[in-house]
């Protein structure tokens, strides 16, 4: 089992809520994964409007814990805030921190993300930061408090997995007790299995679910991509060698001179 | 006074943060609020008032990533 800032959950999929093609199938598509944290977000409401009431019962009914993001702030005092505003509405610690700095691949701003992280840790959150694979980045963000990393597969929506292995792989091995989920650019279960695989305690995705053309049967398919990609890691793989090795034995073979 | 809700022009009357919301309509809502892009706290609503050009901010639960 898995914990995060010290509440531990049963699942290692998180899943996202937009995009789905209607309220039922994103229901569907939460109980089919079996995800244990739900990312949402905080959006400007009408005054007559009452969306915000709708959803709110609809998230309710998953039974999941939820994660609420910082989406689309590009400031240190719009993520800030909006934090805040999080945090009263879903009535939850827990913040997805986003500072993104670049608005083609959505990076994150490192130096806004690390600012913005230790505001918030101080005024006693339980920060997510949403960040790249860099080591000095993670470095900064676990001295202002964080406990959990949540590194890019790749930019956000673009489903083309894990594009750094290299890094992802580096900074799993340098902070080896940090809780760190793989979040964003996941395509395919097999780029998750391959996250879990690389040691990673749990993957977060939103799109590649929502957008598929069956986003029931994609969720179940992450599911157990996750399975088996953390049974994997927990089995110790075999090292990969260069020269085939024969599996079956080469005594009792007949015609053996 | 005019203030700037979500982004456009609004006229309310003059007041603290809980009664212009009732007056846009968000009585009961499950909303939250920032003035001039800080947080003002619903148990804190009652003693905020606006000020004229103020930019209210108005946002609730939704649909994330």
């Amino acid at each position: 089992m898995v914990a995060f800032y010290g509440t531990e959950v049963t699942s290692r999929l998180m899943l996202g809520t937009a995009q789905y093609p209607s309220p039922a199938v994103l229901e569907q598509a939460f109980r089919r994964s079996g995800a244990g944290i739900a990312t949402v977000s905080v959006r400007r409401e009408a005054g007559a409007e009452r969306a915000g009431a709708a959803f709110w019962d609809l998230v309710a009914q998953l039974g999941v814990r939820v994660l609420p993001n910082t989406a689309g702030c590009h400031s240190v005092r719009e993520a800030v805030t909006t934090a805040q505003m999080a945090r009263e509405l879903f009535e939850t610690k827990w913040i997805k921190l986003e500072v993104i700095g670049h608005a083609d691949t959505l990076q994150p701003d490192p130096f806004g993300l690390v600012e913005a992280a230790r505001i918030l840790t101080d005024e006693g959150f339980e920060v997510f930061p949403y960040t790249t694979e860099d080591l000095v980045l993670a470095e900064r963000l676990l001295e202002v408090g964080c406990k959990v990393l949540m590194p890019w597969g790749a930019p956000i929506g673009t489903g083309l997995g894990l594009t750094n292995i290299y890094g992802l792989r580096t900074l799993r091995a340098q902070f080896p007790d940090v809780p760190m989920v793989v979040d964003a650019g996941l395509g395919l279960p097999s780029q998750a299995a391959r996250a879990m695989e690389m040691g990673f305690d749990a993957v977060l995705l939103n799109t590649a679910v929502a957008r598929a053309g069956d986003p029931v049967g994609m969720a179940e398919g992450f599911a157990r991509a996750v399975e088996a990609g953390r049974l994997a890691y927990e089995a110790d793989p075999m090292e990969p060698r260069d020269m085939a090795a024969p599996s079956t034995p080469l005594i009792g073979k007949a015609f053996l001179e | 006074m005019k203030i700037n809700v979500n982004g456009e022009g609004r006229e309310v009357a003059p007041g603290t943060l809980d009664k212009v919301l009732d007056e846009l309509g968000y009585g009961g809502a499950r909303v939250a609020t920032a003035i001039n892009e800080t947080f003002v706290p619903t148990a804190a609503r009652g003693q905020t008032e606006l000020s004229d050009g103020d930019r209210l901010e108005i946002v609730a639960p939704r649909q994330g990533g």
